[in-house]
């Protein structure tokens, strides 16, 4: 307990402003998701030092629903890369502009 | 010694977080990944949060990365050029972002309340996996049962996304 809780809440915002920048900056698909991952990451570090600041538990267990919902977003995002790849060759995002106006 | 044990952490978790996003070569940044989520365990473990850090290597590190991994050979994609032409927003926003959290930091007035002592029990059972069962089992019953759900509904989406065919019949 003896570092600051509001040092691991710099450290947490640090690495979310990365992930943030790599999901708006990165072309490719792939790195785009795995910037999402920094992103929760960023989130959990803040709930686990809460939860050991506040000693309380509930912000471990709320990193243990992040993670859950980590699982099934990588699940589906990974078959939807799979399946855009096989219909267009390609997993660079400015290839699709389906929906774009 | 503390101080110096998270700060070594945290240079590494911000340097690797860095490398995914700058690094070329897919294969390279979910490596990097990989060096970021054990370095995360173990700032768990300094906060007494043993369980959490082994999940977070058998999870994070030990299926999703492996997932990531098997994509990134599967699909074996070509070197590409990295970035769009959104880098002005994306420069924008981190800019906004970072200051914010700069001057959040500079000014005291968000400062954390010092927690209340409560029972010395609850506060040295933080960290134990029993303890954070029963809390799972007792209070938080029913999200843990929507997370079952949203895994099943994970599970359906990604065999039904990645059947032959799928894309083909518009």
């Amino acid at each position: 307990m003896s570092v600051p809780v509001e040092y691991y809440m710099v450290l947490s915002g640090l690495v979310f402003i990365i992930g943030l920048v790599g999901v708006l900056v990165r072309k490719n698909l792939i790195i785009i998701l795995l910037s999402i991952e920094l992103m929760l990451n960023a989130t959990n570090i803040n709930f686990v030092a809460f939860s050991s600041h506040f000693g309380n538990l509930a912000g471990q267990v709320f990193v243990f629903f992040a993670l859950t919902v980590a699982a099934a977003e990588v699940a589906v995002g990974l078959a939807i890369i799979i399946a855009l790849y096989r219909h267009h060759a390609s997993i660079n995002v400015d290839d699709f502009r389906l929906l774009k106006w | 010694m503390a101080t110096f044990v998270f700060l070594y952490f945290a240079t590494v978790i911000v340097t690797a977080a860095s490398l995914v996003v700058v690094l070329r070569n897919p294969i390279y940044s979910a490596l990097s990944l990989l060096v970021m989520f054990f370095h995360v365990a173990g700032l768990y473990v300094t906060l007494h949060a043993e369980f959490l850090a082994a999940i977070q290597i058998i999870v994070y590190a030990g299926a999703i990365l492996v997932l990531y991994l098997f994509v990134v050979m599967l699909l074996n994609v070509k070197r590409e050029e990295r970035y769009n032409q959104q880098g002005t927003v994306a420069l924008f926003l981190g800019v906004v972002l970072l200051t914010e959290a700069v001057l959040l930091a500079v000014s005291r007035s968000f400062a954390v309340a010092t927690p209340d002592p409560g029972p010395e029990g609850a506060a040295k059972a933080v960290g134990n996996t029993e303890s954070i069962g029963e809390v799972l089992y007792s209070t938080y019953l029913f999200p843990f049962e929507i997370a079952s759900l949203i895994l099943l509904v994970a599970m359906i989406g990604a065999v039904i996304l990645s059947k032959k065919g799928i894309m083909e019949s518009k």
